[in-house]
């Protein structure tokens, strides 16, 4: 395990440097994604919440944050979230950059968020998909929070193990095949885990499904935008270098 | 698992893995607060939580 991207490479601190400011700039135009197409979602089902369960003591006193509040607040959530992904996603690029088995840079950065968009996003996305507000039963909180944890988990292994199943046959077997087997190993793994962890399903018949539909894309959308101008703005920031792994140290990694 | 490395290849140092461990601890406990923390760790009551609910909404994180 090296924590060297690569002979001659730069040093973990410049690489977490650039992992940091690629998550925060990818964290702002998710956010900017999320605020211009997503709010207005997001009140839509706040006022379909309200029609339901009139806040009649609760006009007394305002609430912690306004609604105003809220929406700046969304840049501070996707920000903070964004340097988090981008200091991850900079270690897990100076821990699996010898694996990743390219010269450049650029394309080792974006298929780790390739890698990370499908396992963090699409999976979870899939067997858990986000709820508005309105939408959701308070006491189950923790056991969703658990479930999302578990299928985010998930969601990784069945990557890795795709990965795993696609290079176990040697570079001359037929592409075909190895892509069959990468498909397959990460089928394999993702519905298992769909079919281990509890179905969760706490929409009213009353709520509109067109709202819940696009509001459901729109967050799939936020965090489609967030990864991939992560691996974008990454990739450009250490573009300037290929970075000189040998073909043959590339042929003798292991997998 | 590591390959031999090259000369130029920096070793990696016990200071260089406590640096990344450290990274790690730090992106999770900011995540953390952004998408579960209700006031125990930030300290601040509900504040936060209430502050970035519409950002958990739109990440796609489980909410009340």
């Amino acid at each position: 395990m090296s924590l060297s991207a690569a002979p001659g490479a730069r040093g973990f601190g410049a690489i977490l440097l650039r992992g940091l400011l690629a998550g925060l700039i990818a964290g702002l135009l998710a956010g900017v994604f999320a605020f211009a197409f997503g709010e207005p979602k997001v009140d839509a089902a706040i006022a379909i919440e309200e029609a339901a369960a009139p806040p009649a003591a609760a006009d007394e006193e305002p609430p912690l944050v306004s609604r105003d509040g809220q929406k700046a607040g969304l840049f501070l959530a996707t920000g903070l979230y964004g340097v988090a992904l981008g200091g991850l996603f900079a270690v897990g690029f100076a821990l699996l950059r010898r694996r990743l088995r390219t010269p450049d840079d650029t394309r080792a950065a974006l298929g780790l968020a390739a890698a990370g968009l499908v396992g963090v996003v699409l999976v979870p996305w899939v067997k858990y998909p986000p709820n508005p507000p309105a939408v959701g039963d308070p006491s189950t909180i923790d056991q969703r929070t658990a479930s999302y944890l578990a299928i985010l988990v998930i969601g990784v292994v069945a990557v890795w193990a795709s990965v795993l199943a696609f290079r176990s046959l040697r570079s001359g077997a037929a592409e075909w095949l190895r892509l069959t087997a990468g498909l397959g190993a990460f089928l394999l793994v993702v519905v298992i885990g769909f079919v281990l962890l509890p179905n969760i399903d706490e929409v009213s018949a009353t709520f509109p499904a067109s709202l819940l539909w696009n509001f459901r894309l729109t967050s799939l959308g936020t965090q489609v935008v967030m990864w991939a101008v992560l691996g974008l703005t990454f990739g450009a920031l250490t573009a300037r270098r290929r970075s000189p792994v040998t073909e043959a140290e590339m042929r003798s990694a292991t997998v | 698992m590591s390959q031999p490395t090259s000369v130029s290849s920096p070793l990696v140092t016990p200071r260089l893995l406590w640096i990344a461990l450290a990274v790690v601890v730090g992106a999770l406990l900011l995540a953390y607060l952004v998408a579960f923390d209700q006031g125990a760790v930030s300290q601040s009551g509900m504040y936060l939580h209430e502050l970035m609910h519409d950002g958990r909404h739109l990440l796609g994180v489980p909410c009340h």
